[in-house]
């Protein structure tokens, strides 16, 4: 069945993925970090269903078409900055700090 | 044989799981944005494994095609346009940044991995092996695509609008001077 390996695993994929957005300032390297979070989530997903039944993986399917909707908005909104203010390091967008 | 079986495909599991927590930790700690999404390509195509490990075998293709093959096709495209890939500097936060993060993340861990011995109730658990027979009678994408165009037809129709939001927004963000 491989539950808990596979919960051990998503676990430590997760953290990793919480780890690199709070260690780095690179906008596009943060997004493959929640990238890396929203798949540390689909890896839970597809164990549980093992037990409990399809439903599950339809699940994955929905996270992977939000996943996409989110990256290209997101990269758009990178690239938007990037023309703007022609960096993408976090450190140098600080609008909306007082 | 069936021990053999089991812990065969158990020691596989852990190869594909070692290889994409490694291959993830390169990916936050390496200074080159693209290096860092080769090697998060790396780890989700470990994750399409466990996925076919998992009797997942349609999503671990989608997991293939959507995300190692669009996704990430379109970070490393967008840093390649935007000229990252020379970094002179890191952008890893200095010490205490860092400090932070790893004690946050350690914390986090720890709270995730007391998760690991959870176990669904009896009452709820289907029989082992039944997620592998149903796709098995009914074929691997039938038995996926049944209950998408039946019970979750309304959230399918919902993903498509969502979709569609997203490739107008992604349009008029990148048109549009801001």
């Amino acid at each position: 069945m491989l539950l808990a390996p596979a919960l051990s695993v998503s676990a430590v994929l997760f953290t990793l993925g919480v780890a690199g957005v709070l260690l780095r300032r690179n906008a596009i390297v943060i997004f493959m970090c929640v990238e890396l979070m929203l798949n540390a989530v689909n890896l839970t997903f597809v164990a549980l269903a093992q037990q409990l039944g399809v439903a599950g993986q339809l699940f994955v399917l929905f996270v992977m078409a939000v996943a996409a909707a989110e990256a290209a908005v997101g990269l758009a909104i990178i690239l938007a900055i990037y023309r703007h203010r022609h960096t993408v390091n976090l450190q140098n967008i600080n609008l909306l700090k007082g | 044989m069936t021990w053999l079986a089991a812990h065969g495909t158990e020691a596989i599991f852990w190869w594909f799981g070692s290889l994409a927590m490694v291959s993830a930790a390169l990916c936050i700690t390496r200074r080159n944005p693209v290096f860092s999404g080769l090697w998060l390509i790396v780890t989700l195509f470990s994750i399409a494994a466990l996925f076919v490990i998992l009797d997942a075998q349609f999503i671990a293709v989608l997991q293939v095609l959507v995300y190692a093959g669009a996704i990430m096709v379109l970070f490393l495209f967008v840093i390649m346009l935007l000229n990252l890939g020379r970094q002179v500097t890191t952008d890893l936060k200095g010490p205490t940044g860092a400090g932070i993060a790893v004690g946050l993340a350690g914390l986090l861990l720890f709270q995730l991995l007391i998760l690991r011995h959870a176990a669904p109730s009896e009452v709820i658990t289907l029989p082992a092996g039944s997620v592998a027979r149903l796709a098995q009678e009914q074929g691997l994408v039938a038995s996926i695509a049944r209950p998408l165009f039946d019970t979750y037809l309304l959230p399918f129709e919902v993903t498509s609008i969502l979709l569609l939001a997203a490739l107008v927004g992604a349009v008029v963000l990148a048109m549009r001077k801001l």
